[in-house]
């Protein structure tokens, strides 16, 4: 927990294990793998090797979207489970997975089949990377096999992290089609929630920006699979996806910057940025006509609701990025974020990259495998090209490969906590008495019950998008419903009615 | 999205669970914890069991739901989770101060063996507090049985737990099963109108349906005492809700070991409770029985007010019979709840042409045609279900109806049949933790939604529009 200070390093404990006992917001490594980074994937069969309960809360709980042609496969609206009996903890599942295998290559032929570990499959010693390599062989498709059994790692970063490496290792630059478009990029990081990924893809389009591959909103295991044809990888959530960027990186030699398509004035500077790293005129006037073209609708509507919203007070605990990003959204409304925080982020997602070097890497990091990359053999991968250009730019002090993180955004004084706990957030609330509180459903009814409203920005209460210029619309129309109805009169809040004992907090505006 | 799933037509079983009917052990344990007085439940094993149990509780029933969890590491994983039980316990009542610790087991606990039991007998041995709250423990793999499973092995060991002999008194136990929060308040109000003293376990009806506070309460009020827990052995008798209950659970190794009993069985056998086992009071057929077993124990006639009840629901039955005469529903969900259902449609004149379940006892079928004697045998009656197999059934034989929970809501709004929205989970509405099943006045709201559902199907396909139907 931190006072917040921009203009001081200052150092914030993360990613450390949440103390048994303790209501955390926090989830599982399988959760990180299977419901975050793959789950927004339509195309690979994903079938949870394990017990019920597992595969079942994973089952289209976060809202992704995707929009596959008609007759495409689309596995998204199942969860498929070895539904592990006694028997098979007693004995082993290692052949109930491969019959479940065998029976979705009959019934869905799918392109790729991913088998993810839960809990007791690590204790019982089933080995899912041999069953992976064994059905490959067998059924002539990419399988492959995610170690994210739910006690490894600290929350379900380290999920992230393992899905990661896998998609690095079995899927990407197994295949090798030409050229798409002039302008060939990768999205990460962004996992279309509510149809964020859409408003970005229709942005593009428009200004002729071909989006090679996301990882993973809206994508397919095809195109993951000739991502290191782009030219430029851009990182949306830098926690859950900054590991394949950079291993990009290192094989392939495309750049990667760091973008926000969240507020309407981020998604106007990132898209100047794709411009500027392309340097093409016709591209540049495209994209600075759409900015102006949309930026004018979206201020319209951002001025009208401004006038009634300003000077209110947000908190916000959410995810790896969301916290950060969403707070550009609030600015733009003139509302104060006064307390924010991540729930599995590290260091470097709160103080920069610049720390990374100094992490210390303890038992729970350890344990996750660290890829060695090397830079690829084949001359006609490497993209000598792209590194010549990213040097020239870095002379002109166009940044890559870096992300200041949240706290240095963060006004001074505003209090900065990770991984919040249930208690903090009863007593930040008695403190700060919030105007609007954004976290997840697990933390939505205890929040309202204070009579605050809380906004999801996990899954967006059935909301979104909210990226881009009609996401910060729907946004902005959002804050005037959350902030102005009239319910929250009818709750008496604690502090309504007793006498102010706290103190107070200065904010620097 | 969902319309591009494809139809698989394929009369061979599924090795592997396509979108599974059932959730886990853990979190049919976590509600029944629930619903006794000051008890928070801990959840031991990784924190993903609690974080997605809360979460998927939280949804249905909008409201906080505090669940705890031991926080497995890699390290309690190979030397066993003792450390980790002990700090979650320690921490629990600092935070919380609770009457009830209640410890339920995971997939990881149980598979590498920690015996929880051992370390609550430790943790109380070496503890230096004074008040120490009261522990009870189930034993929740995933791996055996379903929610379910899982529910009524929480409630048996509360009583396992608590309860004690002695003189008889004339109150009774209750033991409702997983129903709503307004079917345990409508139950409430009906013993109390009877006149009946009891003892309802679980009782989550407060504790996980909140009114708004005017200060937050860490523990929700509401809940069963465990001081009237304790009295349940000198009831006059139990009335148990279901008739398949965990008997999932007794497949492998429990069933060889016979260790699970309900509540009620063990009350019988351990302290002569009797025990009046009977489907869910769902249709006039089932309510009648349930008051029959009252107005036997208590000797009272049914209050007035239920006559009325009764009487007004069988004239509605007459009101609008001729909309769903001779429909064909699917019902699906938990065990006994499909039992109740299909018993309570088959009375009204729907058809009932596949009664599915994700549950394992595989008593569904016997349990169907018992409660449905005429036409029970032409219900398929399937345990061990999942909705994708419900879907392909429906693609094929094209029912009027689907009668469950929100999670066949893919297959209603593909095949463009009408669903009615009933238990457990209802992610997709508001109040689904409201809707009333139970009594004479639970199945005229659930009669009234059958019937409105088909009128409105009716309406929204005739192409003129009438508004008088």
């Amino acid at each position: 927990m931190i006072i917040n200070d921009p203009e001081k390093d200052q150092e914030i404990q993360a990613n450390v294990r949440t103390v048994p006992g303790i209501i955390t917001q926090r989830g599982c490594t399988y959760a990180g793998c299977r419901g975050v980074v793959l789950g927004p994937t339509r195309d690979i069969l994903q079938i949870v090797h394990g017990p019920i309960g597992c595969s079942f809360y994973a089952w289209l709980t976060r809202r992704n979207q995707s929009a596959p042609a008609e007759g495409e496969g689309n596995f998204i609206p199942y969860s498929f489970s070895t539904d592990m009996q006694d028997e098979n903890i007693v004995f082993g599942g290692e052949v109930k997975l491969k019959e479940a295998m065998r029976e979705a290559f009959e019934m869905f032929s799918p392109k790729a089949i991913a088998i993810f570990s839960t809990c007791p499959v690590g204790l019982i010693g089933d080995d899912v990377h041999a069953v992976a390599r064994e059905m490959k062989e067998e059924l002539g498709i990419n399988c492959f096999g995610f170690s994210c059994e739910g006690y490894r790692g600290v929350s379900q970063s380290a999920g992230h992290h393992i899905a990661n490496n896998q998609i690095f290792k079995h899927v990407l630059g197994t295949d090798n089609p030409t050229r798409k478009g002039k302008f060939q990029v990768n999205l990460l990081g962004e996992y279309n929630i509510g149809g964020d990924a859409f408003e970005i893809e229709r942005l593009f389009e428009e200004a002729g920006i071909t989006l090679i591959s996301s990882f993973s909103g809206n994508s397919t295991v095809e195109s993951m699979a000739y991502a290191h044809i782009a030219d430029l990888n851009m990182v949306m959530c830098h926690r859950s996806i900054n590991y394949i960027a950079e291993m990009m990186e290192v094989k392939y030699g495309i750049p990667w910057i760091k973008v926000n398509f969240v507020g309407a004035k981020s998604a106007a500077k990132s898209l100047k940025k794709i411009a500027e790293y392309f340097g093409d005129a016709e591209l540049t006037a495209k994209v600075d006509a759409i900015v102006e073209r949309e930026m004018a609708k979206s201020e319209a509507v951002r001025e009208a609701v401004k006038a009634k919203v300003e000077g209110k007070v947000a908190m916000m605990f959410v995810g790896g990025s969301r916290a950060h990003h969403y707070q550009d959204l609030f600015e733009e409304l003139g509302i104060h974020v006064v307390s924010a925080g991540y729930e599995f982020a590290h260091r470097d997602d709160y103080e920069g990259r610049k720390v990374i070097p100094d992490i210390k890497i303890d038992a729970d990091t350890r344990n996750i495998e660290e890829l060695e990359v090397e830079k690829t053999e084949d001359a006609e991968l490497w993209r000598e090209d792209l590194v010549a250009k990213k040097a020239a730019l870095e002379e002109t002090g166009y940044t890559f490969a870096d992300y200041e993180g949240m706290m240095p955004q963060m006004k001074k004084n505003s209090l900065v906590i990770d991984d919040i706990n249930h208690w903090e957030t009863e007593k930040l609330i008695e403190f700060y008495k919030p105007d609007v509180f954004c976290a997840g459903i697990k933390e939505k009814y205890v929040v309202q019950k204070f009579g605050i409203p809380l906004k999801q920005l996990h899954n967006y209460d059935a909301g979104g998008p909210y990226t881009c210029f009609e996401g910060a619309i729907n946004f902005y129309y959002e804050m005037q419903r959350m902030l102005d109805t009239k319910i929250w009169k009818l709750v008496d809040a604690p502090w309504k009615s007793e006498p102010e004992i706290v103190g107070s907090m200065t904010i620097e505006a | 999205m969902f319309e591009n799933a494809p139809i698989i037509k394929s009369t061979k079983e599924f090795t592997a669970t396509r979108n599974a009917c059932k959730l886990c052990a853990p979190l049919g344990a976590s509600v029944a914890f629930k619903g006794i007085r000051g008890c928070v439940p801990i959840i031991h094993g990784s924190q993903g069991c609690a974080t997605y149990i809360r979460r998927y509780l939280i949804s249905h029933f909008k409201e906080p739901v505090d669940i705890a969890s031991s926080n497995f590491t890699e390290e309690a994983t190979v030397f066993g989770g003792g450390a980790n039980c002990d700090r979650a316990i320690t921490n629990v009542i600092g935070q919380y101060n609770p009457e009830v610790v209640a410890l339920t087991t995971t997939c990881l606990s149980e598979t590498i063996g920690d015996d929880v039991k051992m370390y609550i007998h430790d943790y109380k041995k070496n503890s230096e507090l004074k008040d120490l709250p009261a522990f009870v423990t189930a034993s929740t793999p995933s791996y055996q049985g379903s929610h379910m499973d899982g529910f009524h092995e929480a409630v048996g060991a509360a009583i396992k737990a608590f309860a004690k002999g002695g003189e008889k008194g004339t109150h009774i136990n209750i033991f409702p099963g997983f129903v709503s929060t307004e079917d345990l308040r409508q139950l409430k109000y009906l013993l109390s109108d009877f006149g009946i003293e009891f003892v309802m376990l679980p009782d989550y009806s407060e504790t996980l349906d909140n009114p708004i506070w005017n200060t937050y309460k860490r523990i929700p009020e509401g809940g069963t005492p465990v001081s009237a827990i304790e009295t349940c052995g000198r009831a006059a008798a139990s009335i148990e809700f279901g008739t398949i209950l965990n008997s999932g659970a007794l497949s492998g190794r429990v069933k060889n070991t016979k260790l699970s009993a309900t509540g009620a069985e063990y009350l019988e056998k351990e302290f002569e409770v009797k025990n009046y086992r009977m489907p869910l009071p769902i249709g006039v057929k089932n309510t009648d029985r349930f008051f029959n077993v009252l107005e036997e124990i208590s000797g009272k006639e049914m209050p007035i007010r239920y006559l009325t009840e009764r009487g007004r629901l069988i004239d509605s039955y007459a009101d609008g019979h001729k909309y769903i005469f001779g429909k064909k529903a699917v019902v699906y969900g938990e065990e006994d709840f499909v039992v109740a259902m299909t018993t309570f449609l088959d009375e009204i004149g729907v058809e009932v042409v596949l009664a599915a379940t994700g549950g394992e006892s595989g008593n569904l079928e016997d349990q169907i045609r018992a409660n449905c004697p005429e036409r029970g045998e032409q219900i398929l009656a399937k345990n061990m279900f999942d909705y994708e197999k419900i879907r392909e059934w429906c693609q094929e034989n094209k029912p009027d109806l689907l009668v469950g929970n929100s999670k066949a809501y893919y297959i209603a709004r593909e095949l463009d049949i009408p669903i009615v929205r009933c238990g457990f989970p209802i992610h997709d509405r508001i109040g689904g933790q409201r809707i009333k099943h139970l009594g004479y006045a639970g199945t005229q709201d659930l009669f009234d939604q059958v019937v409105n559902t088909m009128i409105q199907y009716k309406q929204d396909h005739s192409p003129v529009g009438y508004k008088y139907m």
